[in-house]
This record gives C-alpha cells, sequence and structure tokens, in this order.
C-alpha cells in the first residue's frame, strides 16, 4: 500500500514525469529548497538538480511568460502559482499567449505547460488566498481546467496534464490537500481530461461538484440515503472541456440535479451545466436545477469564510427543495 | 554608504547623417557583400512596406504597422542572428523577419488577417510577432533558458519599442535574465512615439539603456538609424550571449516616420517640422550615400534595385489577392492538439451552416 494525501499525490505526480521526461522543469516561487509552501514539490530539487526544479524571481507574469517561451521550444514546464489570488498578473501571459499559440500559428507552435494553483477557501488563511475562480479560465478557448478531489485523481489528472501538449490549469483544492489519504501506486497511469467521474450511483436525484466540495457533497448523499434518496454523485474532475454527456445520462435517468460549487454562484461553471441541462434535458426534469454555491460577494476573511461556504445542511436543504417540488 | 552604481551609457554612431564615417569603422563595413545585402533588404522592405499601406488604403488589407524609417535597426537585427536563434518581435520588424526567411507573402497575409500568415514555412522557431505590448520579452527569456538547459549554442533575440519598457513585462524579463545570466539580447527600438506620447512621457530616466543596470548587466545606446552601428552593436550582444556572458539591452535612437497604423494620424498630435528635421535623419539615404562613397554603389545599380524590388513586391501582391480563404474547419482545428466535444459540435454546426 502506497498511502498518499491529496498534496502527496501531486508530489508523486510530479516526480514520475520528473523521472520519465528529461524535458519537465518544475518551478515557481519557493518550489525549490522549500518544496513549496504546501510542499507540494518537497524534496524534488535535491532528487532531481537545481537545473531541473527551481526557485524563480517573484513575479507572475514572468512565470507564466517564461514557461510560454520554454514550451514553445519543447521543454514541458510544470510551473506553480503559490496560490490562485496571485495569478492574475499572470493572465495576460496565460489568455493572450498560452492559450492561443497554436491556434494564431496554425498548429506551428503550442504550449505545453501546467500552471498549478492551490485555491479555495476553508483553512483560515490571509486575505486573497482562498478565492475559487475557476470560470475565469474556463470562459478562455484554448485552456483545459483540471481540479482533483482526491489522491487517486490528483496523480493520475496530474500526468495526464503534464503529458497533455496544451496548456491546463491545474487547481489543487487546498483544504483537502490533507483531509483523507488513499493508496496511490506510483504506477504511471494517468486519467482522462475530458471525463467527468462518477463516484455514488443513486436514481433519485444528480449532485454534480469538484474539487474540496465533493467532500460536503458526498457526506450530504450519506445523509440523503439514510432518508431514502439516492443520489448519483459525479465528481466533474475537468471543468473544461466539460463532459456534459456524463451529467446529462445522470439527469435523464434521476430528472434532478443540484450543482455545489464554492466559487460565487453567478456567470460560473454551475451556471455552465444548468443551461446545457436547460438545453439538452429540460424534458426529463422533474424540478429545476438548484445550486448550492458561495455567495456573489468577495470572498471573506476568515472570520466570516464559514458563512460563505456552502454546507452539508445547505445541500441537503437543495435536494429536499427538488424532490418536494 | 554604499556606492551600488556609477554608471555611464555609451551612445554609438559610426556613420553621420551625410554617411560619412565619424570613427574607424569595423571591419566588416569593407565587406561589399555584407553591406549590399543590408542594403538591398533595406530598400526592399521599404517598397513591400509601401505597398501595405497602399493595399490597406484601396481596402485590400486590414489596419497595418508601418516600419517607415526603421529599416537600419530591422535589417542588422536580422542580419546578425544565425538561423537557429530565436525572434520574438514586436510587430514593427518586418526586415529582420524577412531576413530570418519569414516570407513577404506570409506578413501580407498576417495583416490581411489570417492566421496562416503566423505560419512560417521556412523558419519553425520564430515566435509571431506579439501584439500585447512588452509579452514578448518573457518568451524570449524563456526560450533563452531552454538553450541554456540544453546546453545549446543559440540565442533568443527580442525588440520592443520604447512605449513598451514601460510594461511590466519588460522589467520582469530584464530581471530574470540577469539573474539567471540568459543568452538573450533586448533591441529596444525607442522610436520616440508610443502612438501618441511622447518618449519623455514614459520615464525620468535619461535613457532607456540604463534600465538593463538595475538588472545587472549592461545596456547600450545605438544610432538606430546607422546601420553600421546596429549591425556591430547587435552582433556584438549576440556574440556575448552565444559566449554564455548574459544579457545585453540595446536602445535604439530611430524616429517613427510614419503613423502608428494604418488607423492611426500622427499630425494630431506632433508637429510636421520634427518629422521633417527625422527625414534628414533617415537610414536608407544615410546607407546609400555611405555605399556610394566608399564605391559599392552608383546610381544604375540603384536604379536597377529599384526595379527589382517592384518587381518582387508585385509578385507577392499578386499571390496575396489570390490566396484561397482558410476552410472554416480552421477557426476550430488548432485550439487543442485533440479537438473536444463541444468543438466538435460547434465545428460541425459551422461547416453545415456554410452548405
Amino acid at each position: 500500500m502506497n498511502e498518499l494525501t491529496l498534496v502527496d499525490a501531486v508530489n508523486q505526480a510530479i516526480a514520475h514525469e520528473l523521472a520519465s521526461d528529461p524535458d519537465v522543469v518544475v518551478f515557481g516561487e519557493d518550489v525549490g529548497k522549500n518544496g513549496g509552501v504546501f510542499r507540494a514539490t518537497a524534496n524534488l530539487q535535491d532528487r532531481f538538480g537545481e537545473n531541473r526544479v527551481f526557485d524563480t524571481p517573484l513575479a507572475e507574469s514572468m512565470i507564466a511568460g517564461l514557461s510560454i517561451g520554454m514550451s514553445t521550444q519543447g521543454l514541458k514546464p510544470v510551473a506553480e502559482f503559490q496560490f490562485l489570488g496571485f495569478i492574475y498578473p499572470a493572465f495576460n501571459q496565460i489568455v493572450n499567449h498560452a492559450a492561443r499559440m497554436r491556434n494564431r500559428t496554425r498548429g506551428r507552435l503550442h504550449c505545453p505547460i501546467v500552471f498549478r494553483a492551490p485555491f479555495g477557501g476553508g483553512i483560515h488563511a490571509p486575505e486573497h488566498h482562498s478565492e475559487s475562480t475557476e470560470a475565469l479560465f474556463a470562459h478562455i478557448p484554448g485552456l483545459r481546467v483540471v481540479i482533483p478531489s482526491s489522491p487517486v485523481r490528483a496523480y493520475g489528472l496530474l500526468l495526464a496534464a503534464i503529458r497533455n501538449p496544451d496548456p491546463v490549469i491545474f487547481l489543487e483544492p487546498k483544504r483537502i490537500y490533507r483531509l483523507v489519504k488513499q493508496d496511490v501506486p506510483d504506477n504511471g497511469e494517468a486519467l482522462p481530461l475530458d471525463a467527468c467521474f462518477v463516484l455514488r450511483e443513486g436514481s433519485d436525484v444528480t449532485l454534480v461538484s469538484w474539487g474540496a466540495m465533493m467532500h460536503e457533497t458526498l457526506q450530504a448523499a450519506n445523509q440523503l440515503s439514510e432518508q431514502g434518496i439516492q443520489a448519483d454523485v459525479i465528481d466533474v474532475a475537468t471543468i473544461k472541456p466539460l463532459d456534459i454527456d456524463t451529467i446529462l445520462n445522470s439527469v435523464e435517468k434521476t430528472g434532478r440535479c443540484v450543482i455545489v460549487h464554492e466559487a460565487a454562484r453567478s456567470f460560473g461553471v454551475g451556471a455552465e451545466i444548468a443551461a446545457q441541462i436547460g438545453e439538452k434535458a429540460l424534458f426529463s426534469l422533474h424540478a429545476p436545477v438548484q445550486r448550492v454555491t458561495g455567495f456573489d460577494i468577495t470572498m471573506p476573511y476568515f472570520k466570516l469564510e464559514k458563512h460563505y461556504m456552502p454546507s452539508v445542511e445547505k445541500i441537503i436543504a437543495a435536494v429536499n427543495h427538488t424532490m418536494e417540488f | 554608504m554604499t556606492t551600488a552604481a556609477e554608471f555611464q551609457i555609451e551612445y554609438l554612431q559610426y556613420l553621420q547623417a551625410d554617411g560619412k564615417a565619424k570613427s574607424d569603422l569595423p571591419s566588416f563595413a569593407s565587406d561589399e557583400t555584407l553591406m549590399v545585402n543590408l542594403y538591398k533588404t533595406m530598400v526592399q522592405v521599404r517598397a513591400y512596406d509601401t505597398k501595405a499601406i497602399a493595399l490597406q488604403r484601396t481596402g485590400k488589407m486590414g489596419t497595418y504597422a508601418s516600419t517607415l524609417g526603421q529599416e537600419a535597426l530591422s535589417a542588422a537585427t536580422g542580419a546578425a542572428m544565425q538561423k537557429d536563434d530565436v525572434f520574438a518581435p514586436y510587430y514593427r520588424d518586418y526586415a529582420a523577419q524577412i531576413q530570418r526567411s519569414v516570407s513577404m507573402l506570409e506578413i501580407y497575409q498576417y495583416w490581411g488577417g489570417d492566421e496562416r500568415g503566423n505560419c512560417y514555412q521556412n523558419n519553425p522557431h520564430d515566435f509571431p510577432m506579439s501584439v500585447p505590448i512588452g509579452s514578448q520579452c518573457l518568451h524570449a527569456a524563456g526560450a533563452a533558458f531552454a538553450f541554456k538547459y540544453r546546453k545549446q549554442n543559440r540565442v533568443a533575440v527580442t525588440t520592443i519599442g520604447e512605449g513598451g519598457t514601460s510594461e511590466g513585462d519588460f522589467y520582469e524579463a530584464l530581471n530574470v535574465a540577469g539573474a539567471w545570466k540568459l543568452p538573450v539580447v533586448f533591441v529596444v527600438n525607442n522610436n520616440q512615439w508610443a502612438i501618441s506620447v511622447p518618449r519623455g512621457s514614459q520615464t525620468a530616466c535619461e535613457t532607456i539603456a540604463q534600465k538593463a543596470i538595475a538588472a545587472g548587466f549592461e545596456g547600450i545606446q545605438i544610432d538606430g538609424n546607422d546601420i553600421i552601428a546596429c549591425r556591430k552593436i547587435i552582433g556584438d550582444a549576440i556574440d556575448k550571449a552565444r559566449r554564455g556572458d548574459g544579457p545585453t539591452l540595446v536602445e535604439a535612437i530611430t524616429y517613427r516616420l510614419c503613423d502608428h497604423t494604418t488607423a492611426d494620424d500622427a499630425s494630431r498630435y506632433r508637429e510636421d517640422n520634427e518629422v521633417t528635421n527625422a527625414q534628414e535623419l533617415e537610414p536608407i539615404k544615410r546607407t546609400r550615400a555611405y555605399l556610394t562613397d566608399v564605391g559599392f554603389w552608383n546610381d544604375e545599380k540603384e536604379a536597377a534595385l529599384q526595379v527589382e524590388c517592384k518587381k518582387n513586391v508585385d509578385a507577392v501582391v499578386e499571390q496575396y489577392l489570390n490566396i484561397e480563404q482558410q476552410p472554416l474547419e480552421n477557426l476550430f482545428d488548432y485550439h487543442y492538439a485533440e479537438l473536444p466535444a463541444n468543438l466538435v459540435e460547434q465545428r460541425q454546426e459551422v461547416i453545415e451552416g456554410s452548405l
């Protein structure tokens, strides 16, 4: 058994690719000797050397811009942004160049980059350290956006992201970095980057979530089961491109859907999923699609953050509302 | 008290405005083939550039950024690079691109609204011209890192206008290039105007070149209308980078004789006499005067060159105007190596809609 937390699984995936592909380079702020502020890159510099795993000057646009220059020359950068809240200086490079280099050169140049960033609330972090802004990236053509919710999926999805020839935004839900351990064999087997994962099957309601919120969603499903309500639980995992078919198949079976995400409600990934269900499965629905999400407000500083986060109770209430509709 | 830096910025000029040597010339200045080829590139690019504006004015091209008056710097940059080096240009460096096997047709095609103009059939590695100002400097630094990582004897060169040097990416690129001693050369085309904002409004610094000092490496100023200074100093900077001695910032003083783009009217914000004075310094006239003085050039050769350049441009225009439209699938097919399901669906929608 190789029991790992999610953050250790991230480390194991990066190490696997460093060992198997000399083009992989790992860099960011404090990723070298310090091994990352969350230890995601712990010991990698010792194992693979300072030319493969190294610290950069403290400049996020630079991290992204360098990645673009490196990757068009055939390297495979795995670049860390210390927190998603600090990625915005790099937005220009990611959106204007990484995401569109393949298209604007009609395939001549491309950017096989993984941009990693811890994200999400619930750990009493300083300001700007807790936001969930995955929808910003999901809106951009040319990117993939991937969010693991378990050690096994973190390992398999990160392997796939590093091997993918296009830029991937890989968002790591830091609240669950060390929540659970799973057996994660270091077998080099990647998971698909365009598929949802069905974590539990039931016939009454479809629960859709991703990242840290999968845990509240699964807890809600367990409690609902005791009430006699059986839920299909889907981990979207890859936000973009979205595997809508798995969600539609489930909704066609259950007729009800509750989407759970930590990000603000409006214009989010939940809205996109609900819209597609409306477009493609309207007559399967017995009730309107519900969203249990953060509010449309600035992520609160930690004293009030628990009032922002979706909870098991809120998910159960939404499911009950859907069942009673 | 610590004296952190005391500096002087060298300004290099070999040819005066009248084409006469100001000081001893580098040896390549007496290499007839090299000098005449540089001149021919400049003249060819001016013919290409003049025609591009005409194409835009007659509705046959989109908004176009002219390079009028900046041919020497651009030609020298291209000539100083080796084939395997990588160029990350801003959008006014056609002479350099053409020297690096990007075709005039591809550049017309690009400004004609067709992404295939970035395909660079004969140049697999150079970046397409960067539109978001300053962002390309980091790409050059990243490419330079890749060369160093692979122990390749290659250099990255990036170009930027003086307005772009106010961007954060410019400073971030300088900083990391210095910190990691990357094989990269930054060439600033200080053409005095960033659309309507003059050089003096961009920075309180006396020179742009001195910004390299804060990043821990050398900055140098040259007369960007002097083909010999451009070729010599950019060449030296590239050689230095190739030797492993780190980056250089070269600030070339030029003048944007043209509007910013065909969508701009510079007469709204700058005086005619400033432009008229700048005409006196422009590089093609100066280079021709030098070549004539040293016996490499004469009126007969000039007449023949003008005919040849026009013929070349006419042939390219003929091709340009007859390019077949891209297949509509191209809208979708280059976003990902493997097309996701939603794009497969939308692609089908467009193809069926066009039938």
